[in-house]
């Protein structure tokens, strides 16, 4: 869909066909693991209960009115301020009736999310992935590795709480014959660029320079 | 072919230049031989058969690919792409260097034959560039290799690299060591 910058807009009958009837459906089916349901933008967003996920993807992609026979994509959300401070999404597209769903779990670090590898085999680096990035835990995973991030590597770096440079950096080291690492040390301090001013790094008038927000405001 | 004149001060085409190729063939054909230094020889070899490892990490590599294909034509400088650091003289590193692959990049570098030279092609292999201050990329692949040209750019086009290839030739010329 297209950016929608109204949100009253009411979205072409075509685009929304067939969305509430499922959105009824999966609540009726299912009223104990289907939390909520609503329609954004003229997309449909349902929440479950995380330890429901595999009944309730099963039932999407079996149900002959749903047919969601594709997981599109699988990630995971970070919200530091929640209690449960993670969302893991799902994104389902069934070609059949050109419709697609997105479902959403919660979950916190601890408590590991139903396997979903059984429903559909592509969240077995899906959800590899997610793990490697927030540390969600899959249970039922034949085989939660991390894939993304480098051998050894320590820390979830799309955590909000990870520092965006991270901990470690490598460097050749010409006596040791080998790539060592080393706690990260920045030559070029970290900058942060103000794109609402033209003028950053430039004095204004009154010869102060505009660093950020904070002093410009003074 | 010139490798009696002075490299440094290429002599461009004219009466000059026509004078000391007609010398040349007096030579060849009156003496049957003709001398050069060893050095300037070796290396205006060296500068005419760079083969470099074909190392693309990121979008760099397709400006890259731009400069090998019938456009620009890296084949005319006897610069052709090899799958193997073994029969490589340079390599492109064309793309961002992250810490993961810093180790093997270390590793194909190694492997490769003197005398080896390396080009960092673009601002990300050069010092980071856009990942900079990222978790997972290395800030420059010098802080693994030695670099001899940097080619600047975000992602330097096709010309800029050839540029680069001939700078490095230049200094392969100007350094004129057998060993390095």
């Amino acid at each position: 869909m297209a950016v929608n910058e109204d949100k009253d807009r009411k979205p072409a009958v075509d685009e929304l066909a067939g969305i509430d009837e499922i959105s009824e459906l999966v609540s009726l089916a299912l009223p104990h693991d289907v939390l909520s349901t609503e329609i954004k933008l003229g997309e449909l967003e349902v929440r479950a209960r995380a330890g429901a996920i595999v009944r309730v993807l099963t039932f999407l992609r079996d149900e002959v009115n749903c047919q969601f026979k594709m997981l599109i994509d699988l990630c995971g959300v970070d919200y530091p301020e929640r209690e449960n401070r993670f969302d893991v999404v799902y994104h389902l597209l069934s070609l059949s009736h050109n419709r697609r769903i997105r479902v959403k779990i919660e979950t916190d670090e601890e408590t590991p999310v139903p396997s979903v590898v059984a429903v559909f085999p592509v969240a077995n680096w899906f959800e590899r992935e997610v793990w490697d990035m927030y540390g969600v835990r899959f249970s039922g995973h034949p085989d939660l590795r991390r894939i993304l991030t480098d051998y050894g590597f320590e820390g979830f770096p799309l955590r909000k709480d990870f520092p965006l440079t991270g901990f470690v950096e490598v460097r050749y080291d010409e006596d040791q014959k080998r790539v060592v690492y080393e706690p990260v040390r920045l030559t070029q301090e970290f900058r942060s660029f103000d794109f609402l001013s033209p003028w950053e790094g430039i004095p204004d008038e009154m010869g102060r320079l505009r660093r950020d927000g904070s002093e410009r405001e003074q | 072919m010139g490798v009696n004149a002075s490299i440094e001060r290429p002599i461009p085409p004219g009466p000059a230049q026509d004078e000391i190729l007609r010398q040349l063939g007096e030579d060849l054909t009156e003496k049957g031989f003709v001398t050069a230094q060893l050095d300037k020889l070796v290396n205006w070899a060296r500068t005419g058969s760079m083969w470099p490892m074909t190392f693309g990490l990121a979008c760099c590599a397709i400006e890259m690919m731009h400069a090998y294909m019938a456009r620009y034509d890296l084949d005319r400088f006897g610069v052709v792409p090899r799958p193997s650091p073994r029969q490589s003289d340079v390599i492109i590193v064309a793309g961002t260097l992250c810490n993961k692959m810093a180790v093997p990049f270390r590793k194909v570098y190694d492997q490769m034959a003197e005398p080896r030279y390396v080009i960092s092609m673009g601002s990300c292999a050069n010092v980071g560039g856009y990942y900079h201050y990222s978790y997972s990329v290395v800030r420059g692949c010098d802080r693994i290799v030695p670099v001899d040209v940097y080619v600047p750019g975000c992602p330097p086009t096709a010309e800029a690299l050839v540029y680069g290839i001939m700078q490095l030739q230049k200094k392969i010329k100007r350094t004129g060591t057998l060993w390095r």
